[in-house]
């Protein structure tokens, strides 16, 4: 059972069939003038379009990037002037942070988080850009971002986790999303920035270049796009209901994963994602039961510095002064079923149980 | 925090090197040796453990006191047992 889509979603059906078809009649430069580039600049047009009705935003805001990081690299640093403050939470994804680090001439000034996760709005104040996330990657509690806007600055948001999954939260100025995280194929971000403000504000961080949109970089991925908008159409067609039975889902996760001894759930338990929910066993090593998850079937992600790439543990749970050990994230899939969930809740007790008698606790 | 907690520790443990969850699965392990309001100290270059040590306090209903440098410079933290 596949419970890391949090991570990246399979792709959407209603992606499949338009990525084929596009793959075979929009290879060409959608800038020439000949047939088969018109035929793939109409495309690329199309799915501009589609997502911009998706997102409820202006056709003229929609950008295509190579990706979901690409595309936070271009909406924050984007706003930025040189020796300017940013203000970010210090639940933000990595991409953020190290896109301020990159950039020495910037001071990054971190803002605290509740136990809940979320931001202190009033600590994003007196800054020239804030960065906030719609919705925190890890644990799914929801930002202020509308909040924060009327602190009058700039905002970049950071809607990687949330695009597709709820509606954009009002106030941003630019926004980033990633396509494989809602159903849509890898290498396809979403940059939007927004109509006036976003606009007079923005200028490209990186080298210029002569494509068909000036914000990003690099021939379009055409097939890659419309397949992306395809799957956020059919995801946000389906939304209201799609969240209704994830949620009940997580919240039947909470309720059994907290009778499980010395068991901390971490996260807004309301005000959150719907599909993601985050818990810490203690004296449990994180790589340990995600392999022993594993053995059983069931695929999840783990933010302990034991499975992570550095030996640091997140940086989102330790903001939080939350327990970084022993740390699971199940993120559902579109069609996850009670029973699936009722079978990971099975299991997991008696596999909490086990790690920790082998540890003589 | 200066080197000396409030009433001396009573019991440090040597969890230099030891990884996560070991430095909080020690410290379990060797809490109830110290009376009810003794402190016990956790010795741990583990970088975990400087946001672990508070939440076992938290979730275990004890104290965290703080934290403070073993002689050779490890990072030290402090624990007041409360239960």
């Amino acid at each position: 059972m596949y419970l890391d889509t949090a991570s990246s979603e399979p792709l959407h059906p209603a992606a499949r069939e338009v990525l084929l078809a596009a793959l075979e009649h929009g290879y060409a430069d959608p800038r020439r003038l000949h047939g088969p580039a018109r035929t793939a600049r109409l495309l690329l047009d199309n799915a501009r379009e589609a997502t911009a009705e998706a997102l409820g935003v202006r056709r003229d805001e929609v950008s295509f990037t190579s990706s979901g990081t690409d595309a936070v690299h271009r909406g924050l640093l984007g706003l930025t002037r040189p020796g300017q403050v940013v203000a970010h939470s210090a639940v933000e994804h990595s991409a953020v942070l190290h896109a301020l680090a990159w950039r020495p001439d910037l001071t990054a000034r971190s803002a605290p988080v509740d136990r809940l996760g979320r931001v202190e709005v009033a600590a994003l104040g007196g800054a020239d850009v804030v960065a906030l996330q719609a919705a925190n990657h890890e644990v799914g509690t929801l930002q202020p971002v509308a909040a924060a806007a009327e602190l009058g600055a700039p905002v970049f948001v950071d809607a990687c986790a949330a695009m597709g999954r709820l509606p954009l939260p009002e106030g941003w100025t630019t926004a980033a999303g990633s396509a494989h995280k809602w159903g849509g194929p890898a290498g396809v971000g979403v940059l939007l920035v927004r109509a006036g403000a976003g606009r007079a504000r923005w200028r490209s961080p990186f080298p210029a270049d002569d494509r068909v949109d000036e914000r990003v970089g690099g021939f379009e991925n055409v097939a890659g796009a419309l397949a992306s908008a395809a799957a956020l159409q059919a995801v946000v067609a389906e939304r209201d209901e799609t969240a209704a039975r994830q949620r009940a889902l997580v919240d039947l996760v909470r309720e059994r994963v907290a009778r499980i001894p010395d068991t901390e759930v971490v996260g807004d338990p309301d005000d959150r994602l719907p599909h993601l929910v985050t818990f810490s066993f203690l004296y449990v090593d994180g790589e340990a039961i995600v392999d022993a998850l594993n053995r059983r079937g069931f695929e999840v992600a783990s933010g302990s510095a034991c499975t992570a790439s550095t030996l640091e543990p997140s940086h989102v749970l330790a903001a939080m002064g939350a327990l970084t050990h022993g740390n699971v994230r199940l993120s559902l899939t579109r069609d996850a079923t009670e029973a699936e969930v009722e079978a990971l809740c099975d299991v997991l007790p008696g596999i909490v149980a086990e790690l920790r008698a082998e540890v003589g606790l | 925090m200066t080197g000396d907690a409030p009433r001396g520790v009573a019991l440090e443990l040597d969890c230099r090197a030891m990884l996560c969850p070991r430095p909080v699965i020690e410290l379990a392990r060797h809490v109830g040796e110290v009376p009810v309001g003794e402190v016990v100290a956790v010795v741990a270059t583990d970088a975990a453990a400087r946001h672990d040590v508070p939440a076992w306090c938290r979730m275990r209903g004890h104290t965290y006191l703080g934290e403070d440098l073993a002689e050779d410079g490890a990072p030290r933290y402090l624990v007041r047992r409360d239960a």
